[in-house]
Order: structure tokens, then C-alpha cells, then sequence
């Protein structure tokens, strides 16, 4: 059963949880909710929940699993896969008035959060001594709750690890609205890992409505690093040679020409424009440390045939850098109305081939294919740009996008990186996973919301329903007398 | 990308860690598949027949559980023949390994190339711990201060489960999030869902040089002070340790890279200033053996604490009441506690007692005889185990992945 139209009765309900003035049906305020960060998929949810607390949260949900309504949860909406689309016949629950940081805990290195509290201020809660490392690029808008859904990654996840690496208690309403504590403050709880099953799960598995996150020291010292050079390639070949030398650089990131162009419009950082790529290099660690492998990076920045190089010499040089960085995806605006942002990840030796692919795909099509990627991590972020004025542009755009895809997975990777796969990439999982892979995926999805009321529509390609928990099997009698085999 | 024949021949019967004749008998049929649809079929065919699975590694954590329900085992399956280590891609910094593969081999194999896999729990008297056990169990050892546990360095998985499913999550690149990561949901599940078959692993440079900072006191609260100073400091150390007994305690911090001189030497400042008699150790390695074998116990009873750094001072106290020996990780609040051997019921009342004064950290049982396992909870409860049963019966629906061995009975 579904509820193909909202019901007057739901709606009634859910004012008498949150308040009148936190539900939402009115058209024109809905349509602020239509879309997360991937723009072009626009879907206003016929009605949109706020609640205040916890306790709403798991009566909203409860009231949804009583009438069999579906829902979508929502934090800041900057996801780029689609993961907080709505949906047409379900009820849009949006998390941003949880945005209390509950504890901060420095002695056990411990932050304890709402879910719409933003990213970057859990790292000024325990700053300037400690942080969080996790830090995508968006993180002063986007929130723990939706790092935790998507398992968010960042500039520093080469060295750091993710949010799953991160987060050591959860307090998550079920789709039935049963409320279940996850690990704690605590490594370690006996059982299985349902943390780590959750972490990344795209909304898809209930709602964290309290993250307990592990923070870190803040490293002693820090070495920016920026190189030029006259291809791709021999960037490529640099971080070869950086990661064979043993060195773990905090982060380590490419940026080709297109996005130099785009970024240096905005953000004047000093970018030469005549390159074909920046390699930027962050090492952290103990003073002694960072000074011994600077010296060993500048070297292979030099034996790797860089045109020129810069070491940030204070921290506004370094921030400076950063921001141009962080800025890539932003500043496409400056050459391109649209643009499709991929997220593929290869193994990282194969990249001088995948970008001959990507710089092939760019010819035959006519799109400007620009690249930002995570060097270290074979993390690639290729934009596609276009112009949806002219018809018939996106949806090509968005085929030369999963043409660019299938190359990466082909060559070993995986079709998302740190995005999630939510509406946008949901078609190209079979190219990862067989039938048995996504089966077993639903196995998970089953134990949490056996009712599939949770991001209906999400991850998986095709729409699948749970069974009931088989009983114990028996052989049919046909069976063991080898007449008939069960399929 | 270099591809490694499997290993050499060896004994197929393996001596390491204690055997549990309780739950081998002679009823129960041993199968040693050699390639994965093998022991898909012999995982089916269990299913099929409501056969009760346990599987066995290197065999050094057959103590490690609740007693398997039911008496011994129907099926022994023994992944002693899924040893081939099948990628070892240096330049990606990633590994696929048959569950098979004894650690100690596949680290000397990426040794070659400065690698490894940052997981370093005590592998057993001649390495026989395979990289299968050590990820069905969580187990990690110092090196978790830096690089996490297996959960935080898995990438991917293959697994078989009771029905003949083989199954994949995860990929082969070290960043990811396309499906649900069942691999850490398979990483410390007591092989409880189904079989790993194999696994893909996250490498790491190896440290270069190291020393270690080692400070000792008798003063349960110095030591609790000297763990927090290292753990909240900014130079970074490899690992963090803490040990204990007889009424001394060390704090250990190690560091590695090129230059772990100059973090050393601050970090013996921090162990003095907080009272410890520090100094700095060069040829440290054997330091960490004793650390990595401590965790374990041949004739004791160990129990994992999991508690918080700022609880330090009074885990090492009820450590020592109970006139047990400790070593822990001292930054992350993690400990293993070794209870002397002693007659059943006084051992069950010692481990209730740490368990009540210690509450409401989590206390889980390893090591232990088996009267011991049959007459105390193991595990202890969890509030998440009704959702975690729901988990279990959507992937072993019939029950035969060794069942009864883990939390709440599952």
C-alpha cells in the first residue's frame, strides 16, 4: 500500500507533531525543495515536514510507517547525485532545525551533534588544537547528517579516511519509528558493525537524528606545496613517484587548465594561466617530519619536469591556494552555464589512459570536459559543460558523462567516489555489481526497512520489494528425488 | 600489478592456539574447498541441509565467542586452501587476498615494496592467523592508533553465503561509496553471515624509522595524565600504548618516517612532565611484540574493555584489583585485561565484578576455557541486538553460519 496522494488526515498529524508553521504544502514554498545540488532533476514533494527535535523526528516517521507513506530526508541539499531528491507521493523531512551541537567532549576526542549541524563547524567547535578531518568542499553549508548518508570524503580523505572512519555513535529512527542507539562514545561494541552499514547508506536506511563523531590533534606543522606542469600526465607521473617515495601527503590534488581558467576569474589566487596542470601537495605531521619530505617533494616536482613551483609562505598563502581549489566547481560558471560534474574513481596508475578517454570523448562531442580530481585517491571530478538553452545539450551532456563513467569502471573503479549514487548513477550500477551483488545489497536495505519506506527509488537500478524472512527451508519432495530443481 | 602464486605447501592441520574439543568431534566433516565456487557449493549445500558452518583460518582465535550452539560443529570448513594472494598493486597501494592468505606471508610479500597492511594484532607462534580470521574478527594491534582497524582498512569483499549466493561489495580503489558497504558490515560479524572469500585490503607505506617514547609509573592517574597528553598532542604518533601489572604501568608512544627523532623527544617531555620516568627507545620492536602478544593470553582470560581515554586510571585500577595484567590502546580507550587462571566460578565472579565496576563500558570475553564461555555472557548486551538479529536473518535466514558464537545468541 502507498499513499498515492498525500492524506488530509498525515498532514494533520504532522502539524499536530511540529506545528503548523513546520509543515509545509503551499506550491510556491515547496518548490524550494525540489531539488538537492544535482539541479536538473526537480521533483516538489506535495508536502514538507520540519521538526524541532528527535522526538518529532521518530513521530513523523512513525506517523509516515502508520498510513504506509514514503519519505525522503533532508539536510542542507547539497548533494550531487540526487540522494535528497523528493518524491511525488511521500512526505519530505527537512532536518535543518537539528542543527545543536550536544556535547563537545575534548578529553576523549569526541563531538557529539544534531544532523544539521554544518561540517565546518564541528572543526571550530574543537579548533584550534583539534578538527575533523573529513572536508568536502561544501562543507560550510553541508551537514554532518548528509556527510553521514553519503559518507563524505574531502580535500584530506587520502591521508584521513571518510566520515565512516569518523563516526563511533549513532542515534537513528527506523523507518517504523523505532529509535536504536549505534556504537557510542566507545570503539568497539560488541556486535555487528551497523554503524559502518549505515554511514553512506543515502537515506536509505532510516534517519541519524544524534552523530557522535571522533575528532583529531591538529597536525604540528604544514607544508602547501603547488607545482606546473605541461600535461596532465606528468602530474600524474609526479604523484606516482610522491606515493612510491612512501609519502602520504595530507592531500594531493590536480587541476588542469579549464579549471585554473575558471577558478583564477574568481579567485585571483596566482594560477598561472599558460599550464596544462597544478599539483598541489599538503603535507602535515611533526615539524621534522614535514621538513625532511618537503625537500623530498620539491625534488620529484623537479625530476617529474615541473615548469615552475610555489610553497605557500604563510597561511593566507596557503588558504589562498585552498580557495582556488574549492572553488573549481563554482567557478565553472565563469566559463560555462551548465555543467555536468562526474565523480568516478580509477585506480590511480591507470590515469594517463582514462584522461586520453576523457580528452577523446571531449573531441567527438564538442562539450569542454573540464578536470579537478583527488589525485591520491584516483578520485576524479570531470565536468561536463553545456548549455541547457539548446535543446537536447543536457541529456548528451549527461551521456558523455556516463561514456566517461563507464570508461573508469572498465579500468577497475568505481562509479562514485564521495557523491553517492542516488538518482543520478542508479542506472550504471549493474556495471559495478551483478544481480547477486545488488540482491545482497537489499538484503540490508530489507533488515532496516522491510516496508520500503525509506528514499524509495534511491541507489538500487530497479524498484525491489522485501520478502518475508524465509523460515527454515525445506527440500521440496520433487527436489530430493532429483526431479525438479528449485530456480 | 604482480600476481603471486599461492603459497607453499603446508601442513594441513595447523597447531596454533588452543583446540576446543567441544566443538570438534567426530561427527563433524571437515571441508577444505580450493577455489571459492568450491566452498560456495559446500556453503550451499549446508544451507540445504540445515548443517551448522564454522569456519576456521589459521585456528588462533577458536576460543573467541560463545560455545557454537548446539555442541560441535556439522561442517568444519577450512579456508587453508583459498591462500593465493591474487593482486598486489603497489602504485594503487591495494591488495586482493583469498581469506586464506596467512598475514604474516602477505606482509612480507609487500615488505618488498615498503608496503603493508596497518594491521598488526598477534598472529600466532609461527604466523598462522590468516587475513580471513583477523577481518572476521575486527582484531588489530598497536598500529590501530594511526590507521584504524580492519573496518577502516577493508575496500572491498567477496562472500559466500547459505544459499550458494556469491557476492561482492565494495571495489578495488581505495575511495568509494557505490552500494552498501557490507564489507565492514562482514568486518567482526564472527563469520556469523556467511564466508568471506575474499577480501580487498588498503595498503600503506611502511614507517621508515622509528623510536618510541616509554615512560613508567605506579601511579594509576600519572599514567591516565601522560596517555591524554601524548593522545590530545600534535606530533602524531604511530601508536599509543599502555601496560600494566604488578603495580607498574608503562605509557609507550611510538613514531615512524623519516625523522621520528625530534617527536620522540617532545613526547618523553610530555611523559615526564606528567610524572612518568620517560625515555627514548631506538631498537623498539620488541617492546610491540610484547605489547602484541599481551593482548592475547595461552592460560587466562582476556577481556576487552572498551571504554574512553579519560577512563584510563580507573580501568588500570579494577585491572589491578583483580590482579590482572592490562596492555591497551591508550588514545582510543581500548583495553585487554588478563585474568590469571583460576577456578571456573571464581573467574566468572572476577569477570561480573570487572564488568559492574567498569559499567557501563562494554566488556567482551576472549581467550577464555570454554566452562568459562558456557557460564558467562561473552559478549554482554547491546541495545542495537534486536536490529542486529533482523541483519543475521536476512543473511543466514536458516541459521548455519555459526550460530550461537556471537552477541545475544545470533
Amino acid at each position: 500500500m502507498r499513499c498515492d496522494v498525500i492524506d488530509a488526515r498525515l498532514v494533520e498529524t504532522l502539524v499536530r507533531i511540529c506545528g503548523r508553521e513546520h509543515v509545509l504544502t503551499n506550491k510556491d514554498q515547496l518548490r524550494t525543495y525540489e531539488s538537492d545540488g544535482l539541479r536538473h532533476y526537480r521533483s516538489p514533494p506535495p508536502v514538507a515536514v520540519l521538526p524541532g527535535s528527535a522526538d518529532e523526528v521518530r513521530e513523523v516517521v512513525r506517523a509516515c510507517h502508520e498510513v504506509s507513506c514514503p519519505w525522503v530526508a533532508r539536510g542542507a541539499g547539497t548533494g550531487l547525485s540526487g540522494g535528497a531528491l523528493p518524491i511525488t507521493d511521500g512526505v519530505l523531512v527537512v532536518l535543518t532545525r537539528l542543527n545543536r551541537i550536544l556535547e563537545v567532549d575534548l578529553d576523549n576526542q569526541r563531538v557529539v551533534v544534531e544532523p544539521c549541524v554544518t561540517n565546518a563547524s564541528v572543526s571550530k567547535a574543537v579548533g584550534p588544537t583539534h578538527f575533523y578531518p573529513p572536508d568536502p568542499s561544501s562543507q560550510v553549508v553541508s551537514t554532518i547528517g548528509g556527510n553521514v548518508s553519503e559518507n563524505s570524503g574531502g580535500l584530506h580523505c587520502f591521508k584521513y579516511g571518510f566520515t565512516t572512519n569518523y563516526v563511533t555513535g549513532l542515534e537513528i529512527v527506523l523507518p517504523d519509528g523505532e529509535v536504536v542507539a549505534l556504537g557510542g562514545k566507545e570503539l568497539d561494541r560488541p556486535g555487528y558493525d551497523l554503524l559502518a552499514a549505515f554511514v553512506g547508506s543515502e537515506g536509505t536506511l532510516g534517519i541519524a537524528t544524534e552523530i557522535t563523531l571522533r575528532v583529531i590533534p591538529l597536525a604540528e606543522s604544514h607544508e602547501t606545496m603547488v607545482a606546473y606542469f605541461g600535461s596532465i600526465e606528468a602530474a600524474g607521473e609526479a604523484v606516482s613517484e610522491i606515493v612510491a617515495a612512501g609519502i602520504v601527503p595530507a592531500a594531493i590534488e590536480i587541476m588542469d587548465e579549464l579549471s585554473i581558467e575558471a577558478t583564477e576569474n574568481w579567485t585571483h589566487a596566482g594560477y598561472p594561466l599558460d599550464v596544462a596542470a597544478a599539483l598541489i601537495v599538503e603535507l602535515d605531521g611533526p615539524e621534522a617530519e614535514c621538513d625532511a619530505r618537503s625537500g623530498d617533494v620539491l625534488e620529484i616536482f623537479k625530476s617529474a619536469g615541473a615548469t615552475g613551483t610555489r610553497v605557500a609562505e604563510n597561511e593566507e598563502e596557503r588558504a589562498l591556494i585552498w580557495k582556488a581549489r574549492k572553488a573549481a566547481f563554482g567557478a565553472m560558471g565563469y566559463l560555462s552555464p551548465y555543467y555536468y560534474v562526474q565523480d568516478s574513481v580509477i585506480p590511480r596508475t591507470r590515469l594517463a589512459e582514462i584522461l586520453g578517454r576523457i580528452r577523446e570523448l571531449s573531441e567527438e562531442s564538442g562539450f569542454r570536459i573540464a578536470n579537478v580530481f583527488h589525485a591520491g585517491d584516483g578520485n576524479l571530478h570531470p565536468l561536463v559543460c553545456f548549455d541547457a538553452r539548446n535543446p537536447g545539450e543536457a541529456e548528451k551532456a549527461e551521456e558523455v558523462a556516463g561514456q566517461i563513467l563507464t570508461a573508469c569502471v572498465q579500468a577497475g573503479g568505481s562509479i562514485t567516489g564521495e557523491h553517492g549514487v542516488g538518482v543520478d548513477k542508479k542506472k550504471h550500477m549493474p556495471e559495478m555489481f551483478s544481480e547477486q551483488d545488488l540482491e545482497a545489497f537489499q538484503r540490508l536495505r530489507c533488515a532496516f526497512d522491510p516496508d520500503g519506506l525509506a528514499n524509495p527509488g534511491k541507489v538500487m537500478p530497479t524498484p525491489r520489494l522485501c520478502g518475508e524472512v524465509p523460515g527454515p527451508y525445506r527440500r521440496h519432495p520433487l527436489e530430493q528425488a532429483g526431479v525438479a530443481e528449485r530456480l | 600489478m604482480t600476481v603471486a602464486a599461492p603459497g607453499p605447501e603446508r601442513p594441513s592441520e595447523r597447531s596454533a592456539g588452543p583446540e576446543r574439543p567441544s566443538e570438534r568431534s567426530a561427527g563433524t566433516r571437515r571441508e577444505a574447498p580450493s577455489s571459492p565456487e568450491e566452498a560456495a557449493e559446500v556453503m550451499r549445500a549446508a544451507g540445504d541441509e540445515e548443517r551448522r558452518v564454522q569456519v576456521r583460518g589459521g585456528g588462533t582465535k577458536r576460543s573467541w565467542g560463545a560455545p557454537l550452539r548446539g555442541g560441535p560443529a556439522d561442517i568444519e570448513l577450512s579456508t587453508e586452501r583459498l591462500d593465493a594472494l591474487i593482486e598486489h598493486n603497489e602504485g594503487d597501494l591495494t591488495a586482493v587476498l583469498q581469506a586464506g592468505v596467512p598475514l604474516a606471508r602477505a606482509q612480507k610479500a609487500f615488505a618488498e615494496a615498503n608496503q603493508m597492511i596497518a594491521l598488526d594484532p598477534w598472529l600466532g607462534e609461527g604466523g598462522e592467523a590468516t587475513i580471513g580470521g583477523v577481518v572476521a574478527t575486527g582484531d588489530s594491534g598497536p598500529l590501530r592508533h594511526q590507521y584504524g582497524a580492519a573496518r577502516d582498512l577493508i575496500l572491498g569483499i567477496t562472500f559466500g553465503l547459505a544459499d550458494g549466493t556469491v557476492a561482492k561489495a565494495g571495489g578495488n580503489v581505495i575511495k568509494n561509496v557505490a552500494g552498501y558497504d557490507l564489507a565492514k558490515l562482514f568486518t567482526g560479524s564472527f563469520g556469523t553471515l556467511g564466508l568471506v572469500l575474499e577480501v580487498v585490503m588498503r595498503l600503506h607505506p611502511l614507517a621508515g624509522n622509528r623510536m618510541t617514547a616509554v615512560g613508567g609509573s605506579d601511579d594509576p592517574d600519572a599514567l591516565g595524565r601522560a596517555a591524554s597528553a601524548v593522545a590530545h598532542s600534535p606530533f602524531g604518533a604511530e601508536s599509543l600504548d599502555v601496560a600494566w601489572s604488578d603495580g607498574h604501568g608503562e605509557i609507550l608512544a611510538r613514531f615512524g618516517g623519516a625523522a621520528p627523532e625530534a617527536a620522540a623527544t617532545q613526547a618523553v617531555e610530555l611523559l615526564g612532565e606528567a610524572g612518568l620516568d620517560a625515555q627514548r627507545v631506538g631498537d623498539d620492536e620488541g617492546l610491540w611484540e610484547r605489547q602484541r602478544q599481551r593482548q592475547r593470553a595461552s592460560d587466562g582470560t582476556v577481556v576487552r574493555v572498551s571504554g574512553l581515554t579519560s577512563a584510563l586510571p580507573a580501568v588500570l585500577r579494577s585491572a589491578h584489583e583483580a590482579d590482572a595484567s592490562l596492555v591497551g590502546r591508550a588514545g582510543m580507550g581500548l583495553s585487554w585485561v588478563t585474568l590469571p587462571a583460576q577456578e571456573t566460578s571464581a573467574l566468572v565472579a572476577v569477570i561480573e565484578d570487572l564488568r559492574r565496576r567498569l559499567r557501563p563500558f562494554p566488556c567482551v570475553v576472549f581467550d577464555a576455557p570454554s566452562d568459562v564461555r558456557e557460564k558467562v555472557d561473552v559478549w554482554g548486551d547491546d541495545s542495537a541486538v534486536p536490529l542486529m538479529r533482523r541483519v543475521k536473518a536476512r543473511f543466514d535466514p536458516y541459521n548455519v553460519c555459526n550460530p550461537g558464537v556471537f552477541v545475544g545468541g545470533i
